[in-house]
């Protein structure tokens, strides 16, 4: 079993595997499945995905009404072709935010690693396969290697917003997704692990400051910028840009930051955005009380 | 290690908004329900931490009570647990508490009937994992990942033995082992992760043990 970035990289360069692959193997051994119900369970976890995508771009509306529509709002944009950025890296974009639309709306969605976060890894994968033209099987190695890498950060550090700040939550799903991208589009695993520290040290600090304690401000769009994040960090990868500070000690910096970041400021809605005039109103007027 | 599988980070698939919040409470509430082994008539559930400052947003006490009733984390119906839980007349009583607890998101779970009753402290870790760290006042650590059996137990020597040579005999693998005791020769607890599903007839079994005064399974 491995227990960090770089026995992970050493085990698919020894083995002359995939990333995806080591984590499908692991995944045999430790639970005692075929092959072909790992790789079954996946895909359903996938369509999982698609759909919540799906039902996000044609438009949803959270309960609290405070998101919903944006996901539509960027694809109307990216259809009129006079963005600034790139195509694939605003469909990405549009595409997370579908997701973390639906979760926001009670949606069924997949958590990945999280539900606050779980936008990024479908949002990147689905634009990337515009792109691309992965077959299903190569979609389904996509989540394996987002998997292994989050695998990683969940039991060295953490990939709790209450624990660790949401540089956990997103900003672990921003490291997955980096990753996987560089493996689908041809990249060796050395690079996956940069693309991961590239991605996490650019979302070290970040906290947890949901309005109204709700998965909707600033989640959704902390989304938005992580798959956007993922997939600049992905092309930098590819460049052959390397992190300095290595994989692993980027996942326990994250670690100790999660550890001596206030209380106020990881999923308590005491402090951040939440604790701001215009947070404060929302609450009360959600929940229709001010609870100072 | 905590997490095992690759579907603890791809997974689980659930009902939005919160995989901590949200699927772990859910998956809490079930296994307190697993442990009763049936629907209770009231429940008061106390939410510590996080969970106290946020559970109306991410809709933790509609999950734990979806988990009570036996919703998994995937089932549509937990937006409406609670609606649910009231029409099939289960009493339920939300308390939002200051104290500190080692996890932010800890909620104590109080259930029962006119046979019975269960005291539950589960913790959800992240991702919609959980473990469970207390059970009737015994302190345990519990992942919920693999089957499991509880025994309750007479804190005699002899009584730990007995147990594992019955599921020896029907080549039963144990995980993880653990026994906790709230005072010397009292009331003890063994808590068994195992590899296989266990049959009634070995629960049967060790029923019938001397010391042994109740043992109850949960399923992965």
């Amino acid at each position: 079993m491995f227990r960090n970035v770089a026995e992970l990289v050493e085990l698919a360069i020894s083995k002359n595997k995939k990333i995806s692959e080591i984590m499908i193997e692991q995944e045999m051994e430790v639970t005692g499945r075929t092959r072909e119900e790992v790789l079954a369970f996946m895909d359903r976890n996938l369509r999982v995905m698609e759909e919540a995508v799906e039902r996000g771009i044609k438009g949803v509306k959270s309960h609290s009404g405070l998101t919903g529509g944006d996901a539509v709002l960027m694809q109307k944009y990216i259809e009129k072709g006079n963005f600034l950025s790139g195509k694939t890296v605003l469909d990405a974009v549009s595409k997370a935010v579908a997701t973390n639309e639906v979760n926001a709306a009670m949606g069924t969605i997949c958590a990945t690693p999280t539900a606050g976060s779980a936008g990024v890894v479908p949002g990147t994968l689905f634009a990337v396969k515009e792109k691309l033209n992965p077959s299903r099987e190569e979609m389904v190695a996509f989540l394996f290697t987002a998997g292994a890498f989050g695998f990683v950060v969940a039991n060295n550090a953490s990939i709790s917003g209450a624990a660790g700040g949401c540089q956990a939550e997103v900003g672990s799903a921003s490291g997955m997704a980096a990753a996987a991208i560089v493996e689908m589009a041809g990249g060796t695993p050395e690079q996956c692990a940069e693309a991961m520290a590239i991605t996490l040290k650019n979302m070290l600090g970040l906290v947890c400051d949901p309005v109204a304690g709700l998965v909707e401000v600033p989640c959704v769009k902390r989304n938005a910028m992580g798959a956007a994040n993922a997939m600049v960090a992905a092309d930098m990868a590819l460049a052959g840009i390397t992190s300095r500070i290595p994989c692993d000690e980027v996942i326990d910096a994250m670690y100790k930051i999660g550890q001596s970041m206030p209380t106020a400021l990881k999923e308590t809605a005491q402090g951040g955005l939440a604790a701001t005039p215009t947070g404060r109103e929302l609450e009360a007027k959600i929940f229709g009380i001010p609870r100072v | 290690m905590k997490y095992r599988s690759v579907f603890d980070i791809i997974g689980p698939v659930m009902i939005g908004p919160s995989s901590s919040h949200t699927a772990g409470a859910a998956r809490i509430g079930r296994v307190a329900r697993s442990l009763f082994g049936r629907e209770p008539k009231w429940a008061n559930i106390s939410l510590y931490g996080s969970f106290a400052k946020t559970y109306k947003g991410h809709g933790t006490d509609v999950a734990i009570i979806g988990g009570l009733l036996d919703f998994d984390t995937d089932d549509v119906r937990i937006i409406n647990a609670i609606d649910i839980a009231k029409e099939r007349g289960i009493k339920l009583r939300f308390i939002e508490e200051e104290a500190i607890t080692d996890h932010p998101n800890t909620a104590r779970v109080i259930i029962g009937d006119d046979k019975g009753e269960l005291e539950l402290v589960g913790i959800s870790i992240g991702g919609g994992k959980i473990e469970i760290t207390e059970l009737n006042g015994f302190e345990l650590k519990l992942s919920g990942n693999h089957p499991a059996i509880l025994v309750v137990h007479n804190d005699r020597f002899g009584a730990i033995a007995s147990v594992s040579n019955v599921l020896a005999k029907y080549e039963i693998n144990i995980g993880h082992m653990e026994v906790s005791r709230k005072e010397i020769g009292k009331l003890a607890l063994m808590t068994i992760e195992v590899d296989q599903n266990i049959d009634k007839i070995v629960i049967q079994e060790l029923e019938q043990l001397p010391n042994i005064l109740k043992v109850t399974k949960i399923v992965d």
